[in-house]
């Protein structure tokens, strides 16, 4: 049985029950994005810009109407002008306008009365191009003579000057730099570049829209938060937000990639000009990969100051990311993460948010951390090897503890990346002996956590269950940690939990399931609410038995005198406080609505053995060891489930997952066979350690678990391989042919 | 164009429906006959969450025109448990909390079943080989190997 610090005992928390949705998902009943179809039904297909960038001169869609069945064509010119700021954005990634910025860019979209017809419709619309240059590297696109994608789109942080493709500038640090390089024994500085990838969700975007002439509008749609679409939507048609209903369906993974709008506005724009019939709209995969959120590439200097005995003293990191033609690559956050690891008494960073001519960037687990660890945790390595001194140690001796500024700002609370460092070298995986052409790589990451916009409601039923209607969608296992947290709360099975997300006109506003936040956030307040449900069958209790409520507490389930001068009554069960609640004051409930304090964040650290084929340059993963600091495992095996997904989109990063662009600036691997995410055959077991110092700002200390294991396998692996080959891999993602060209040249790639 | 007139066994009963030609299996199954649990993650065969059996062979269902199920027996996700008796590899799916999103995970219960079918004591490599045409982004596969493994076990009766 899971205790906590204070030795508290827990009935449920720490368990590993079967899921709620368990049943429905492996029957084929559960109700994906793609898997709704309404009365009177009409289906859209989108036409796509086949070039990087190019102004739209005509779009003559007088073919595809004049087809039998086909309801709307909408193109740009039926949305509403006038936006600014990222609501301009948005619609201008929704649908293009005078210009198509990127391969893929949605100009026009149709309606018709089969997915076949609205496919041959989408193909007789005529859109003629004229051709701009385009730029699509992020080196590139940062030269003072790039072609400028949008001009204007520079916010205020970017000094006069800058070149035309600089959109956001950052820098901050503390610290003495000089007198930080100036102590020490080895300064290093070098380049690192990682390339775009995508979320890979297996579940494409779908919806289905319906949007009257009275402004009234439904939409079933996948996403990983409703009142986001709700509020997208509103903003790129015009909408009143309030007037718009939006339920998310079961969501096939989204990662950050289904927290933002793509093509959900222009099945409402269809429906809207179709009469108000509801219009279902499907990506392909091509359409996934060439129009929704791939994360960032970047071109990374990291220089650090190490002492011979592995003392840090200074470091300064110099991040380039381009996120698409919008502003948004995660200069920030990846800046923030870069050096969160250490206590380091000098840091700078700079950061800039760079145009290319490719999809507007979505969050990906984590944003910006992976990449700010491959460049700073992979410098770390080479100068430890520089050094001949212990990656592990030299993590302890500069690790961020409680009490230590953090390199972005705030001074950390109770943290644990030294309990993971530990738990590396105390796990058995550490101590394998390697053989021939293997290597050893270790590396920790770093995520802050999130709360966010949280509301959540829960009652009690009139048998005594309860259900917790809650805003967070559930895509691994969520609706699990709340009924389990409402539950032990309760004092009843968890079994008699239900867990509801419910629609946007059910609560107040949610952020998505984003930020690590839902078994914290929405956990937090539906234990909140939960209590003041509680508090509510005491009080119940007390009026039945005439004590004060204050002299009734809640145990096991059940009202109960605190102590032998509150009065002498057996305790009253929650069935029978539920049994009559309508003749003693009515609905029992409780309600949450806030911005949960008390983030906590999480750190972890990977160590991974490879082998290299010196023959091929294939890197094999031998094994594979995560331990990360989750705060507390509400339901452990769904939190191991995290640290393996996390650490296997890690490692298909590092070796396999790129966008590949060709000359022209069309996206040349927008398949599966060619952008090849890992599969069961390339990988050994993910072995875990679920590492756990609570959070003291959550009832049961969460911290959330989702996002921190993708950052360290990308310089983990790196590390290893060079290990393994004496030579190291600077740009990612290290597929056989660098690693060959690297072996056989003797040199650094 | 005008569409074809299809009989077909589904999950053991006899059905018709009018495709068009052009129509896959898996629009078929989720448009025609309202079968939504094989997903479409691709449909170019690269993901498998489209995986049925067509006469007893594996398919992706993206890959296969619906009017070639003509006289053929399909087999899906919806016929995999008999009544409320789940197939032992979908008790053990929820057991090993083997999936997260749950999207791949039809395409998966009937890929593994296909497996185990023919090799009731496969090595946890062979498992892996097995599903390496079914992608999954959540799980990292470690407890979807784990899962097929035990369900064999228990099949075998050695567990």
């Amino acid at each position: 049985m899971a205790k906590d610090e204070f030795n508290t005992e827990f009935k449920l928390v720490g368990t590993r029950p079967n899921r709620p949705d368990g049943l429905d998902k492996v029957t084929g009943r559960a109700r994906y994005g793609a898997d709704m179809t309404m009365p009177g039904m009409l289906w859209g297909a989108v036409v796509r810009s086949p070039h990087a960038h190019a102004r739209i001169k005509k779009i003559d869609a007088s073919k595809a109407l004049a087809l039998e069945g086909v309801k709307a064509v909408v193109t740009r010119a039926d949305f509403p002008t006038g936006l600014t700021g990222e609501d301009w954005n948005l619609q201008e990634n929704s649908m293009a306008g005078d210009v198509a910025l990127y391969d893929g860019h949605a100009v026009a979209a149709v309606a018709a009365t089969s997915a076949l017809l609205a496919q041959d419709a989408a193909a007789l619309i005529e859109v003629e191009y004229e051709l701009l240059p385009h730029v699509i590297d992020v080196d590139d696109a940062i030269k003072p003579d790039a072609p400028a994608i949008r001009p204007g789109s520079a916010d205020h942080s970017v000094p006069e000057g800058f070149p035309p493709n600089v959109v956001r500038y950052i820098d901050y640090g503390h610290g003495d730099l000089d007198a930080g390089f100036a102590a020490a024994d080895l300064v290093m500085e070098k380049t690192y570049l990682t390339e775009a990838t995508h979320q890979g969700y297996i579940e494409p975007q779908a919806c289905v829209g319906q949007l009257g002439a009275d402004g009234k509008g439904e939409m079933w749609v996948c996403t990983q938060g409703h009142w986001f679409i709700r509020q997208m939507c509103s903003a790129v048609l015009g909408l009143e937000v309030a007037q718009l209903r939006v339920t998310a369906s079961e969501i096939g993974g989204g990662f950050g990639g289904k927290t933002m709008v793509f093509m959900e506005p222009l099945s409402l724009a269809l429906s809207k000009k179709a009469g108000g019939r509801p219009v279902k709209l499907v990506m392909n995969r091509a359409e996934v990969l060439r129009a929704t959120g791939p994360t960032a590439s970047a071109s990374m200097d990291v220089k650090i100051g190490m002492t011979k005995d592995g003392k840090m003293t200074a470091g300064k990191a110099v991040f380039r990311m381009q996120g698409g033609a919008f502003p948004g690559a995660p200069v920030d956050s990846a800046l923030d993460c870069a050096f969160a690891n250490y206590d380091m008494p000098a840091v700078y960073h700079e950061g800039f948010d760079v145009l290319a001519n490719r999809p507007k960037a979505a969050a990906y687990r984590a944003p910006g951390s992976p990449m700010a660890a491959f460049a700073v945790e992979s410098l770390v390595d080479e100068m430890c090897r520089e050094l001949g001194l212990d990656p592990v140690e030299v993590r302890l001796k500069n690790a961020a503890r409680e009490g230590t500024k953090a390199s972005y700002g705030p001074t950390y609370n109770k943290i644990g990346l030294v309990e993971t460092l530990e738990a590396v070298k105390a796990h058995p995986n550490y101590a394998v002996p390697l053989g021939p052409n293997q290597g050893r790589g270790v590396a920790s990451g770093f995520w802050f956590n999130y709360n966010g916009d949280t509301a959540v409601s829960m009652a009690i039923a009139e048998d005594g269950t309860a259900q917790v209607s809650v805003g967070t969608p559930d895509i691994g296992g969520s609706r699990a940690s709340l009924a389990m947290m409402v539950g032990e709360t309760l004092g009843v099975p968890y079994e008699h939990v239900r867990v509801n997300v419910v629609e946007t006109g059910a609560l107040g506003i949610n952020e998505p399931t984003h930020g690590s936040r839902a078994t914290f956030a929405t956990g937090k307040a539906a234990v909140i609410a939960t209590e003041q449900a509680i508090a509510e069958m005491c009080r119940r209790a007390a009026v039945e038995w005439d004590i004060d409520p204050d002299a009734v507490e809640w145990i096991d389930g059940a009202a109960q005198p605190a102590g032998p001068n509150a009065g002498k009554f057996p305790p009253m069960k929650i069935g029978e406080i539920a049994g009559k609640m309508s003749t003693t004051g009515g609905p029992i409930a409780g309600h949450y609505e806030g911005f949960p304090d008390g983030v906590g964040v999480s750190f972890g650290t990977h160590v991974v053995d490879v082998e290299v084929d010196p023959e091929t340059g294939h890197t094999k993963i031998l094994r594979y060891l995560v331990a990360q600091d989750a705060g507390r495992a509400i339901h452990p095996a769904y939190v191991e489930g995290q640290f393996q997904g996390g650490a296997v989109q890690g490692i298909g990063w590092a070796l396999n997952e790129e966008y590949v662009y060709g000359e022209d600036g069309r996206l040349q691997n927008a398949t599966f066979l060619d952008y090849r995410v890992p599969v069961a055959s390339d990988l050994p077991k993910i072995d875990t350690v679920i590492v756990e110092v609570p959070n003291p700002g959550h009832p049961y200390g969460v911290r959330g678990v989702g996002e921190t294991g993708i950052a360290p396998p990308l310089p983990a692996i790196a590390n290893a391989v060079a290990a393994a080959t004496g030579q190291r891999l600077r740009h990612l993602p290290m597929t056989p042919v660098k690693v060959l060209a690297a072996i056989q040249a003797g040199q650094d790639g | 164009m005008s569409k074809i007139h299809v009989t077909t066994t589904v999950n053991g009963d006899t059905v018709e429906f009018l495709a068009d030609p052009r129509e896959t299996l898996l629009d078929c199954l989720r448009d025609r006959l309202g079968l939504t649990g094989s997903k479409e993650g691709c449909g170019t065969g690269d993901c498998g969450a489209c995986s049925v059996m067509l006469d007893g062979r594996l398919v992706s269902s993206c890959l296969v025109l619906g009017v070639e199920a003509e006289g053929k027996t399909v087999d899906t996700i919806e016929g995999m448990a008999r009544g409320d008796d789940l197939h032992p590899l979908q008790r053990k799916f929820i057991e090993h909390a083997a999936l997260q999103c749950g999207f791949c995970t039809p395409g998966i219960l009937v890929a593994a079943k296909a497996l185990l079918d023919q090799n009731p004591d496969p090595s946890e490599s062979e498992v892996r080989y097995w599903l390496a045409g079914n992608l999954c982004r959540c799980t990292g596969y470690d407890k979807i190997v784990n899962a097929v493994m035990d369900a064999a076990a228990e099949m075998r009766g050695a567990a």
